[in-house]
């Protein structure tokens, strides 16, 4: 469907973590891409290896982690290749990431107007007086009432929503192509995180932005994503367009995520059931067994599940999904045994 | 007025709670947050009730000042028949047999130096009720009581994951057999999938314990999901209380209507109804005068910024405090 090659491609990331326990992949050979225009959304629990991916694709990892191997390409240049004023060049410009702690992201002993006027001159060539005019328009842009004299407020002054919407003001200040948000929204209330999503869709749409949308929420991803990537236990385990996720998950992992979701209006009369939970635990980093990373959960597991790890391989139509059940095992060529 | 033979475990009444506001050198009280401010509560013998609103709302403070964890500035207690609030200390610690409470976060509510036998053990012997093997076997009673191996007892919290954490804790808080547990954002902190393996758990303890829950928390699907009965909580003050199923499917109160259609449901096909809110929470230290609300009420009138509204009952037990809900709601109360 695609002719344009994709704005963002990772291929095949893996980012490791050297602790005195071990070494631990907190990212285990993932690719994924996003098109132009497109949000792609990151789902997966606590610990999976989302932030590092959004971490990664700006060379933020720190010691003791480090990217142990994969490319990851932005307009087709190699992000891990580049020299280090060049990434820093790509960072805010090309490329601008917003947390989930809107709060602790601002530094709180300068008004907010300086600092989004800072982060515009980082990369500009334009007085400290037209930068604070654009930040005055930036705010209004994510409406921020009253932003004349917002502008002068320091961010304890302000409630999270607000300093989530500085964020993303200082965020789009250089204009980037590509929008990273780590959970923009799991800090807040669902009131104001309902308005949040709504701004950032906005945007989305004026600016023609992409954007990779980080979640642990299910919701939020339904509602904001085009596209859907789960992730387990570091690895991606089922990619799909959103309405096909959520309408016929394949990956039996994605399934029991979606059903233990309790739903708004989704109670019998009367009757409080059971959630259908998944039992079990994510597995522990240090100690991986081989095999696929569910296996251990997995009410379907074969045989062939704990021996051998699956790929992530394309189904019918724009679907990927890495499960034994959906691509019997190759290389042995031994018939799937259950 | 002791309500006993209405059925209900606990009733809470007229309950406020005020922080002082300190400034300067010399500590001057400069004014109050008022955290709780008249809080109503009934909680019948053996059910749910869940406490929902938005951060800073004053839920986590009501637990506490329910438990005598926090002194209450007005209001009373009613605990099976008992006012807590006239307890002396020593009473008090007594009757904390009775009332549990399990914090939102499994990490940091469990003392990381004590092994989990001890740490489940350790009301039982400051209760003086078993020791030696006798305790031991009934560590180990609770510990595979809420899915855990009784071998656990060996261990140190941080070897567990999180979801386990939390059942550490549902095991300390079952130990002395209690009849209420406040449980304050207990699933909050863990993934969705460990999420509804606690929230099973704890329905199960329910009905075999017969445990009464007070059940804090801000996901209100979750809190649909384990309730029987529903209370909103908006700066301090509770402003609709019904059935759950009631309350899902015909709130009365804008703030609930505005809470529900906000929040973001798994559903891609999904239209979003959502009713818009203007501006954020107002700080509870300069509530709003009249109905503290009316700032951010899409639907508000011209006496909702002069008079309070009071909690009143639109028929089979569905109370709500809102001008357009009930015209007659500025009166003196009875
Ligand atoms: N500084 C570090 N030292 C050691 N391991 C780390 C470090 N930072 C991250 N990790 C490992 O990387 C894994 C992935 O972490 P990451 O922050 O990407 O998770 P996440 O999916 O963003 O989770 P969350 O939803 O909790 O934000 C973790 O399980 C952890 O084991
Ligand atoms: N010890 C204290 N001193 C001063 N103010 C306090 C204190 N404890 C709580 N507050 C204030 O009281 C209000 C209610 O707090 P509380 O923790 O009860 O809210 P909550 O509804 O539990 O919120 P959350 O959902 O964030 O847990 C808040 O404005 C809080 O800042
Ligand atoms: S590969 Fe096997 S264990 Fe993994 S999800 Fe599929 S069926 Fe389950
Ligand atoms: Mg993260
Ligand atoms: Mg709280």
């Amino acid at each position: 469907m695609e002719t344009q090659a994709p704005l963002l491609e990772v291929d095949n990331l893996r980012v490791e973590f050297n602790t005195l326990e071990g070494r631990i992949r907190a990212v285990d050979g993932i690719s994924f891409n996003v098109q132009e225009g497109e949000t792609l959304g990151l789902v997966g629990e606590s610990g999976c290896g989302k932030s590092i991916t959004a971490m990664s694709i700006l060379r933020l990892i720190t010691p003791p982690g480090r990217i142990a191997a994969g490319r990851i390409l932005y307009r087709g240049r190699d992000l891990l290749k580049v020299s280090e004023p060049e990434i820093r060049k790509v960072r805010g410009k090309e490329i601008a990431l917003i947390f989930q702690e809107p709060v602790a992201a601002l530094n709180p002993v300068y008004t907010v107007g300086n600092q989004i006027a800072e982060a515009i001159r980082v990369h500009n060539k334009v007085s400290k007086k037209d930068a604070l005019i654009e930040a005055v328009r930036l705010l209004r842009l994510v409406q921020i009432p009253d932003p004349e004299r917002r502008v002068r407020d320091y961010p304890h002054q302000m409630s999270g929503g607000m300093c989530q919407r500085v964020m993303i003001a200082m965020s789009l200040s250089c204009k980037p192509s590509l929008l990273m948000a780590d959970e923009p929204t799991t800090a807040l209330d669902v009131t104001i995180q309902a308005e949040i999503l709504d701004l950032l869709k906005r945007l989305k749409d004026e600016f023609r932005l992409s954007m990779l949308l980080i979640s642990h929420n299910l919701g939020v991803i339904a509602g904001s994503a085009d596209r859907v990537a789960v992730m387990y236990a570091g690895r991606i385990v089922e990619e799909a367009p959103v309405r096909e996720i959520f309408a016929s998950p394949k990956h039996p992992y994605t399934i029991g995520l979606l059903r233990s979701v309790p739903r708004l209006g989704g109670r019998d009369r009367g009757v409080r059931r059971r959630l259908p939970a998944i039992p079990g635990n994510v597995p522990d980093p240090l100690s991986r067994e081989p095999g696929c990373p569910f296996a251990p959960r997995c009410t379907e597991v074969m045989q062939v599940c704990r021996r051998e790890e699956p790929q992530l391989l394309p189904l019918e139509g724009e679907r990927k999904v890495s499960c034994f059940l959906h691509h019997p095992a190759v290389g042995e060529g031994k018939a799937v045994a259950r | 007025m002791i309500g006993q033979e209405n059925g209900n475990l606990l009733e809470v009444r007229g309950l406020k709670k005020y922080f002082p506001i300190r400034r300067g050198v010399f500590s001057r009280v400069s004014g109050h947050v008022r955290a709780v401010d008249g809080v109503d509560l009934a909680l019948r013998r053996g059910e749910t009730l869940g406490l929902v609103g938005e951060s800073g709302s004053g839920k986590t403070t009501t637990g506490r000042c329910i438990l005598r964890l926090l002194e209450p500035t007005e209001g009373s207690v009613v605990f099976d028949g008992v006012n807590l609030l006239g307890l002396s200390p020593k009473e008090m610690r007594k009757m904390r047999r009775e009332l549990q409470v399990i914090f939102q976060d499994p990490y940091s509510s469990l003392n990381p130096r004590m092994r989990v036998g001890s740490i489940v053990g350790e009301p039982l012997i400051i209760h003086k009720i078993a020791k030696g093997s006798e305790r031991e076997h009934r560590v180990a009673d609770l510990l595979c009581k809420v899915g855990l191996d009784p071998s656990a007892m060996k261990r140190y919290p941080h070897e567990f994951s999180g979801g386990q954490r939390q059942r550490i804790g549902i095991a300390r808080a079952l130990a002395l057999r209690p009849k209420l547990i406040i449980c304050d954002e207990p699933v909050s902190a863990l993934d969705v999938s460990v999420q509804a393996q606690v929230v099973n758990l704890l329905m199960d303890l329910q009905e075999e314990f017969s445990l009464t829950y007070l059940f804090i928390a801000h996901d209100l699907s979750v809190v649909e999901h384990i309730s029987d009965r529903v209370a909103v909580m908006y700066l301090g003050k509770i402003v609709e209380v019904a059935e759950a199923e009631v309350l899902y499917r015909n709130p009365q109160h804008p703030y609930t209507k505005a809470l529900l259609s906000a929040v973001p449901v798994p559903d891609p096909t999904a239209k979003s109804e959502r009713i818009a809110l203007k501006g954020d929470l107002p700080s509870p230290a300069a509530p709003p005068p009249g109905c503290a609300f009316h700032p951010r009420c899409p639907v508000a009138v011209e006496v909702c910024s002069r008079v309070v509204p009071r909690l009143l009952d639109s028929g089979g037990g569905h109370l709500a405090s809102c001008h357009l809900v009930h015209p007659d709601s500025s009166g003196a109360p009875p």
